[in-house]
């Protein structure tokens, strides 16, 4: 079967139902799929679980169908597809709650709108999807960090004061899943595979866009540092700041590289000890892979959550951490 | 993370323990009440069955109000799916609730304000100290 990067599994279970129909035994089936021992959480998009759990990407990805004993100490309840939709409705809302402050957009969506959207993403359709998704105004977060929100002046229960005019920094929804792998990893086809949710940190947290002294460009770097400060810098702010002169410090300098994506920015040569930690931290980052490409640290972050993110509007990321 | 134990005498043999975690979500930016109940021998409860623990106004308020109602979630930190207090409504009623303060005295009182509330919904009682302490 084929899976779509963006669906989920529970809706593919129809297909694999009538597949397996005339081996299974009769009674109740509560479907869950499995990969190397570990039970697949439902509600994780399939592209990103395979990305997470598959270091090395097998393809087909083989994956096991289980029709009994549900583990319910483990996955939270699936009732089909009205879970999933559930599930799907209330990402995109709280999507739309971290872009424009609240989620009335998505609440005052019409019943046919709401229908089309659920089908289109059901079926992998991305022509319906952006019909529809475009007049819900979630983006495309912009150049110079703001975002224009669907009625500027009328809202009323937003989250901070309004006035005509203004607009707010913006925040991107990132769903970020941080794997721990061996230190000295060096092919990923050696890395041990997960065996438990525990040993996967995930981390369901905005990012907000401010504009740095310095820092022209806001690099998928800057993000995962303020997102995972104990991954990435002992303090998230140690890299803006410094006695060093301007000139010798280290990547908050503006230079004239290109900055298209996954072209790598120069290195300044190692000479001060804070650099030196830097190059240490970012070794321990093996690997930041979206919607099945790695990336380099260097990538524009906007780019990035314009480019790659969710039907539902969040920035799935998956980090391998050596540890 | 906040955390702390409640006990129910659910029926004459049986004692429920629950569990309350206050978690900050940065997605709505307003903290969010998680809890799972057990029975004595330590099996989950359900969701029904916990329904039958709360106090009949606390399960007017969930049927009745939009703004508290009880969805499943996966608990931010324990990776185990958690009983939660949805929280897209907080932050409107929470401006309700603390409209008439001061700066200096809403974020004093912004925790045990949404206690109050939220409290209600799972049939807690806050003892009156909470209130009078600063």
């Amino acid at each position: 079967t084929l899976g779509p990067r963006v669906g989920y599994f529970p809706l593919l279970v129809s297909t694999i139902k009538a597949h397996f129909s005339s081996s299974l035994p009769p009674g109740v089936d509560t479907v869950w799929f499995e990969y190397k021992g570990l039970p697949l959480k439902w509600y994780i998009p399939i592209g990103v679980l395979f990305d997470l759990l598959c270091a090395d990407p097998e393809r087909p990805w083989n994956l096991t169908v289980h029709f009994r004993g549900y583990p319910a100490d483990i996955l939270s309840p699936c009732e089909g597809e009205d879970s999933v939709k559930w599930n799907y409705n209330n990402s995109l809302k709280e999507a739309a709650f971290i872009i424009t402050g609240n989620s009335k957009n998505v609440m005052n969506m019409s019943q046919a709108d709401q229908l089309a959207m659920w089908e289109s993403v059901r079926k992998g359709d991305l022509n319906s999807y952006m019909n529809i998704s475009t007049k819900l105004k979630l983006g495309p977060f912009e150049e110079d960090f703001l975002v224009r929100t669907s009625s500027l002046g009328s809202r009323q229960g937003s989250d901070e004061p309004e006035s005509p005019g203004s607009v707010k920094p913006c925040r991107v929804p990132v769903r970020l899943y941080v794997r721990r792998v061996q230190e000295d990893l060096e092919y990923l086809e050696d890395a041990i595979p997960v065996s438990d949710w525990e040993s996967v940190s995930y981390i369901n947290r905005p990012f907000e866009i401010r504009k740095e002294e310095g820092r022209r460009i806001t690099t998928l770097e800057h993000a995962l540092e303020t997102l995972l400060p104990e991954f990435f810098g002992s303090k998230p702010t140690a890299r803006a700041a410094g006695p060093e002169p301007a000139a010798a410090t280290p990547d908050s300098a503006p230079d004239d590289s290109d900055t298209t994506p996954g072209t790598p920015r120069d290195r300044e040569p190692a000479s001060a000890s804070p650099q030196e930690m830097d190059v240490a931290k970012r070794a321990r980052v093996k690997l930041v892979r979206i919607q099945g490409m790695a990336l380099g640290l260097d990538t524009p972050f906007l780019w990035v959550a314009n480019n790659l993110r969710n039907p539902e509007c969040f920035l799935h990321v998956c980090v391998y951490i050596g540890a | 993370m906040i955390s702390f134990s409640w006990q129910v005498q659910s029926s004459r043999d049986n004692v429920h323990l629950y569990d309350f975690h206050i978690v900050y979500s940065f997605s709505y930016k307003v903290p969010v009440l998680y809890f799972q109940g057990l029975q004595a021998g330590g099996q989950l409860l359900t969701l029904d069955e916990i329904k039958k623990d709360l106090p009949p106004h606390s399960l007017q308020l969930l049927n009745e109000s939009k703004w508290t109602f009880i969805t499943r979630e996966e608990h931010p930190h324990l990776s185990r799916p958690w009983f939660t207090l949805h929280p897209c409504g907080t932050s409107d009623w929470m401006k309700l609730l603390l409209h008439k303060l001061g700066d200096k005295d809403r974020s004093l009182q912004y925790l045990p304000a949404w206690l109050s509330v939220a409290g209600q919904a799972v049939g807690l009682k806050i003892p009156l100290k909470l209130y009078c302490s600063s």
